[in-house]
């Protein structure tokens, strides 16, 4: 069967409504979702599961985080350190904190190394690294895990 | 001067064209669907682990630290637990070991927060066994989900080739 223009007419009008609607709440949902803070989170890392794991409560003071992979190696301030290559990075990081804060003679213990080890990374690992934490003056430690639900 | 109202003047409706706003709220929505990073919650132990040679000076703890010894199998799974010289089949076990020894962490004469707890482990253990013990010595979940924290004061045993010879 053949239809004529002139049995329809003008095309139908179309309302945007709804669909700009829809698209505007999804826009606004992902920019309210969006977060540029977890700068600090690699993807690499596969967190051990814990029941106890819960956000802080406040902030760590003066944080520094060290992420060790499965592989040994550190991931420190963009860069990627072999676990031995630490410990200059480390006193370097130490220094600078006393330089920063030259009235504060316990600034470095009072700092926060915020570690975050692979699942599957050598428990021997993490404590050499703890251990050259500590050769630099570091004492306040933070193991990060995932939170498990049960 | 008159205007004229005639049918096909100003009274016809201008229609808007929506496809340039389209394509920019589309390229939104792409952009924000491609950073968009779906985030466990994470959350911390907080341990305090000052270097040997400075907790030195420090009081000597009223109690001995109870030694907590975890082994492991060559492919770095765990094979075994103690406690001291008690061997325990799981962490469920250790968090039952300790609440023995420092009473109900809820109780007024508990010892939870005196109590010191020095964790040992092999150095191929995978770093989860060493969390999962972490996480049976420092609390556990009550029935109605609270956390109730145990042992606060935690290290781990000094690296291998650091310890002291006996």
């Amino acid at each position: 069967m053949k239809y004529s223009s002139k049995e329809f007419g003008n095309p139908p009008e179309v309302d945007w409504t709804p669909m700009i609607d829809m698209t505007f709440q999804l826009i606004a949902f992902f920019m309210f979702t969006l977060s540029f803070s977890d700068a600090d989170i690699n993807e690499r890392i596969r967190l051990p599961n814990s029941e106890l794991a819960k956000p802080p409560d406040q902030k760590a003071e003066k944080p520094l985080t060290l992420q060790l992979t499965k592989e040994g190696i550190v991931l420190y301030g963009g860069q990627e350190v072999p676990l031995e290559g630490m410990s200059r990075n480390l006193e370097n990081e130490a220094e600078y904190l006393i330089r920063q804060h030259t009235d504060d003679p316990g600034v470095v213990a009072g700092a926060t190394i915020i570690l975050r080890a692979d699942a599957e990374a050598q428990g021997g690992q993490v404590r050499r690294l703890i251990k050259i934490c500590q050769d630099a003056g570091f004492e306040n430690f933070v193991l990060r895990a995932k939170e498990e639900r049960r | 001067m008159k205007i004229r109202h005639t049918t096909g003047g100003l009274t016809e409706k201008i229609p808007i064209d929506m496809t340039p706003m389209i394509d920019i709220v589309f390229q939104l929505m792409a952009f924000f669907i491609m950073t968009l990073k779906v985030v466990v919650q994470e959350g911390d132990f907080n341990i305090k682990m000052p270097a040997p040679s400075s907790s030195q000076n420090a009081t000597p703890p009223l109690l001995p630290a109870i030694a907590v010894r975890l082994e492991a199998t060559a492919e770095g799974r765990l094979s075994a637990i103690y406690a001291g010289e008690v061997p325990l089949a799981s962490s469920d076990e250790l968090r039952d070991y300790i609440i023995s020894i420092v009473g109900d962490p809820s109780g007024p004469n508990s010892l939870a927060k005196e109590q010191e707890v020095e964790l040992d482990f092999d150095d191929n253990i995978r770093y989860e066994h060493v969390i999962g013990a972490v996480t049976a010595i420092t609390g556990y979940r009550n029935s109605e989900g609270q956390v109730v924290p145990l042992i606060e004061k935690l290290k781990f045993a000094p690296p291998k080739e650091l310890a002291p010879a006996q």
